[in-house]
Parts: C-alpha cells; sequence; structure tokens
C-alpha cells in the first residue's frame, strides 16, 4: 500500500475481508498487503479482530472476500492446502497437542521428506531434551516453542504468529524475540503482537486494526514512537519506546 | 465357584463385544464429534453378509475354513459400508451435528427394515464351526469355547488398535484430531482422510462384533442384534470416556461383568430377573455423577 517501499514485492494480499461469528460482524472489510520479507505487525486494542484476520487468511473462520498469496487466489482453499502452499501458523493459544509428546508435535508438523530440525534444534535446545515429555506438562515458554519450531519445521514463506510473548515472563520474551528475529531472516511474518517493545525491535511495517477495518498502515517505528499515535491507535498512553 | 468362573467368563465374552463396538464409536465421536448411531447397523449388515456368504458356501468341506472366510467377508462390508455412509452421508454434513444425529438414526432404521424386508424379520440360524459350541472345563465350569474366542479377539484388536494409534503417522494424526482437529488441519494435514479411515476401522469392529454375537447368541442373528448391542456399547464410551480406546475397554470389561453377576444373582436370590440391565444404567447414572468425562478423562486416546 501506499507506505511501502515500491521495490518490495506484495507476498499476501487480503482485500475486502469480511467475517460474521454468529450475528457479529467481527471483519468488515479488512484490506492490507504484506510485503515480502521482514516482519508486518498487525496492532490494535483487544477484541478488534486481529486473531479473527489471521484465522480467516488461514481458513480456519468462515470468510468472505479475496486473499491472495504471491498472486494465487487462496480464500476458496480449505485450511489444509493454504499451509502446503508454504503458510505457517502459531496460534494465540499455542495449541500444542497436550497428550502427544514434544517428538510427536513436531513429526506431526512434517510436511515432506525436508524437515528443518538441524535448524529448529538450533534455535531451541530444550526441545531435543524434552523430546519424549508430553507437551501438556510444558510450561508456557516451553509450549510456545513447540508452536513456534513446528511452525519453523518446514520451508514456509509466509508465518502467522498469534501473540507469541503472551503470559511469558520478560526474560522468555526477550528470547521469544531473539528467535522470531532470526525467523524473519527465513520468511516473511504477519505478528500479532501486544508488547509494543517486541514489535518496535522486530517489525518494519505496522498495520492498525480498530473495530473491524484497517484504521492506519505505514512504517512501524515512526507510529510506535509518536505518543499521540499509540494512544489514538492502540489506547496505550505514551510512546511504545 | 464353578458358576462364578462361568459368569465371569461369559461376562468377559460379552464385554469383548460391547468393546468391539465401542471402540468405532469412541473414535469416531473423539475425532470427529459424530455421534454414530448407524454404527449397530454396521454391525448387524457385517453379520448378515458375513451369514450370507457362509450358506452359499457349502460345497467347502472344511467347517473352520467356512466360517473364516464367511467372516472375512462380513468385516469386508462391515468396513467399506462404514467408509462410504462417512463419505456420502457424514462428510457433506461436516459439523452439522444435529443433521448427523437425524442421518445415522434415520440410517439405522433404514438398514434395519432393509434386512428385515431382505432375509426376513426372524432370527436366522448361524453356522460356526461347531468346536466353538463344545465345552472347555475351567475350574470346574464348562464354558464354552466360543468366550475364549471372542475374548481373545478383542484382545488382539484392542492391541492392534494402541499400536496403530501410537507406531503410524494416521494413528498420530487421530490422535491429535481427537484433541483439535482445526490445529491438525492448520498443520497442513487433510484431516478428512483420517475420518474415513476411521469410519472403515469401526466399521470393521463393529462387523466383527456382529459375526462374533451370531455365535455368543447359540448360533443365531436377528434384524435388531445391533441396536440392542449398540445402547450399551453408547453407555460403555461415556463410562470409558469419550474418545479413550483404554477406557473403553475397561468399561467394556466391566459393564459386562457387572451385567452377567447382576442377571444371575437376581433372578437366583431375589428374583428379580432385569437386574444387569438395572445395575448397567446405574452405573452410567453414578460415572454421569462422579466423573463425568468418563473413566480416562480425555486427551486419552491411546493411553
Amino acid at each position: 500500500m501506499s507506505a511501502l517501499e515500491p521495490e518490495r514485492r506484495t507476498l499476501l494480499a487480503v482485500d475486502d475481508l469480511h467475517v460474521h461469528l454468529g450475528a457479529s460482524h467481527v471483519l468488515q472489510g479488512v484490506s492490507f498487503a504484506v510485503a515480502e520479507g521482514g516482519v508486518t505487525a498487525l496492532l490494535g486494542r483487544n477484541g478488534v479482530g486481529k486473531t479473527t484476520t489471521l484465522r480467516a487468511i488461514m481458513g480456519l473462520a468462515p470468510r468472505r472476500g479475496r486473499v491472495t498469496l504471491a498472486g494465487e487466489e487462496i480464500a476458496k482453499l480449505p485450511t489444509h492446502r493454504i499451509v502446503r502452499r508454504g503458510v505457517g501458523y502459531v496460534p494465540e493459544d499455542r495449541d500444542v497437542f497436550a497428550g502427544l509428546t514434544v517428538e510427536e508435535n513436531l513429526r506431526l508438523a512434517e510436511r515432506n521428506g525436508t524437515a528443518r530440525y538441524d535448524l529448529v534444534y538450533a534455535l531451541f535446545p530444550e526441545l531435543r531434551e524434552r523430546a519424549g515429555q508430553r507437551a501438556g506438562t510444558l510450561s508456557g515458554g516451553q509450549q510456545q516453542m513447540v508452536a513456534i519450531a513446528r511452525a519453523l519445521l518446514n520451508e514456509n514463506r509466509l508465518l502467522l504468529i498469534d501473540e507469541p510473548t503472551k503470559g511469558l515472563a520478560p526474560l522468555l520474551v526477550t528470547e521469544v524475540a531473539r528467535v522470531l528475529e532470526q525467523a524473519s531472516e527465513l520468511a516473511t511474518i504477519l505478528l500479532v503482537e501486544q508488547n509494543l517493545g517486541v514489535v518496535h525491535r522486530l517489525a518494519r511495517d505496522a498495520i492498525v486494526v480498530d473495530q473491524g477495518r484497517v484504521v492506519h498502515t505505514g512504517p512501524a517505528r515512526p507510529l510506535l514512537e509518536d505518543p499521540a499515535l499509540v494512544r489514538r491507535f492502540l489506547g496505550v498512553s505514551g510512546a511504545a519506546v | 465357584m464353578s458358576t462364578f468362573v462361568l459368569l465371569t467368563i461369559t461376562g468377559l465374552g460379552l464385554g469383548a463385544m460391547y468393546f468391539l463396538i465401542a471402540s468405532g464409536l469412541s473414535l469416531i465421536y473423539g475425532l470427529m464429534g459424530v455421534l454414530n448411531f448407524a454404527h449397530g447397523a454396521f454391525l448387524t449388515v457385517g453379520a448378515y453378509s458375513s451369514w450370507w456368504l457362509s450358506t452359499q458356501l457349502g460345497g467347502v468341506g472344511s467347517d473352520v475354513l467356512r466360517f473364516l472366510l464367511s467372516a472375512a467377508f462380513g468385516l469386508l462390508v462391515g468396513a467399506v459400508v462404514a467408509a462410504l455412509v462417512e463419505l456420502v452421508l457424514i462428510r457433506p454434513l461436516y459439523q452439522r451435528h444435529i443433521e448427523q444425529v437425524l442421518v445415522t438414526v434415520g440410517l439405522s432404521l433404514a438398514m434395519v427394515a432393509w434386512v428385515q424386508a431382505t432375509w426376513g424379520p426372524t432370527e436366522r440360524v448361524y453356522e460356526a464351526p461347531s468346536w466353538l459350541a463344545r465345552t472347555t472345563e475351567v475350574f470346574g465350569a464348562r464354558v464354552p469355547n466360543d468366550r475364549f474366542v471372542e475374548i481373545g479377539v478383542a484382545a488382539v484388536v484392542l492391541v492392534g488398535i494402541v499400536a496403530f494409534l501410537r507406531y503410524t503417522r494416521y494413528g498420530l494424526i487421530i490422535r491429535a484430531g481427537v484433541e483439535n482437529r482445526a490445529m491438525v488441519t492448520a498443520l497442513g494435514i487433510d484431516v478428512r482422510r483420517a475420518f474415513t479411515l476411521v469410519f472403515a476401522i469401526g466399521g470393521l469392529a463393529a462387523a466383527l462384533a456382529g459375526v462374533l454375537s451370531g455365535v455368543y447368541f447359540g448360533g443365531s442373528i436377528d434384524p435388531d442384534r445391533g441396536t440392542s448391542l449398540l445402547i450399551f456399547a453408547f453407555i460403555v464410551v461415556v463410562i470409558g470416556g469419550l474418545g479413550s480406546i483404554m477406557g473403553s475397554a475397561v468399561a467394556a470389561v466391566l459393564v459386562g461383568l457387572v451385567q452377567q453377576y447382576a442377571n444371575y444373582y437376581g433372578s437366583e436370590y431375589l428374583d428379580f430377573s432385569v437386574l444387569g440391565d438395572l445395575s448397567v444404567v446405574l452405573m452410567l447414572a453414578i460415572t454421569l455423577l462422579v466423573r463425568p468425562s468418563g473413566l480416562a478423562g480425555k486427551w486419552s486416546v491411546a493411553h
């Protein structure tokens, strides 16, 4: 969109996306583009439709509108076929399989013979040590590692990551931010994140959603460094950094 | 003592059949959220297919071979019919649970009516190898041999299903799908293939129960066999914990034993002949009050 530098190609384009959940019209024509490479943050107050936007792109919420990945329409595809086009998803509540071991959680995510276990275990050495442990017995931070590892195991073009630092201790927040920084060199990331410090560190672009519509797009830092914009769009007083 | 031994082994034989039906019901509900009221119809169709082939195999000299061939045919028909039901009737109604209940109830009624119209409403003689009808003495009790076959077959099926769930890719998908179907698809997996597979496995196990029930109930099958056993299988699934195979196995044994003991001792000492069914319903009520998620609770598909 207008604020993006012209030489960067659009990887994901969302056009007039609508989602109805029961009686409520959660997304009311969301449109935005995500440029290839780096991290784009999807921001907004609680309950404005950020998670629903990611779920609608994944085909996990009933949606209407156009979604294209590298120019190809994906809004009509079932979830598993969207994923096979190179989209990794880390859901808000991690959704690891509690009754399965760490190793089984990862094995389930293998899409072909080229699973990148070396990469995943280099990023999260702890997962190798806990391979035989049931995911339900892991701490929240460890479960988040499993959830991110599942998305990084395959070569993906796009990663949709929903609040990866939610509920984590400060030290783990830094750890997750470090991993996402490395992951952003491997794939384009669309990140929903409440921790504006993390957003400031990682994001190049920002998209702000309010009441089911996009209200702002542009480079992330000028937005986060302007207290008035932060207060207006995100309801947080003062600048993020 | 000998009566108690006979009741115990007979109760285990009955529990074996409950388990064969309940295992499929439990997996189907656990993975897909479908309460499959047509499951009893898979049993009946499997039993009747097996019976039909055995009547065509008069030229086969060995009664054991004739039984095995016709049983295998019954299992195949059960699995194929179940897979077709999933593909044709359940899949278009994905996540529409009321409609699924209606279509499976309707299907079970229709299948029973079809069997009655085709082969008559009364029971048919199910010919099994003569060895099965003879008895073996165990601690002074003369136990019909078929009880051992039923128990052995159910044990093999239990081990087979658990091994399938633990050690195969589809088993992994099914265990994960029981926990969170949407997240399985979000890993790029077409979970609908697992749905068809689970229906086929359930249909096969139900048909197996149908064949064995032909032997257990004195060498006869009738069109309502599936429907009457299905009620107890549902109770077993609820007591065991929806979605849990081990839970179903334990609950099936409990229900089979309690039913046998209560039936016998109830009519022997209390002159009360339906105590067996009554105690099973009581077990169900107690489970729902004390531990509504069943013996195994959730998350324990193969554990």
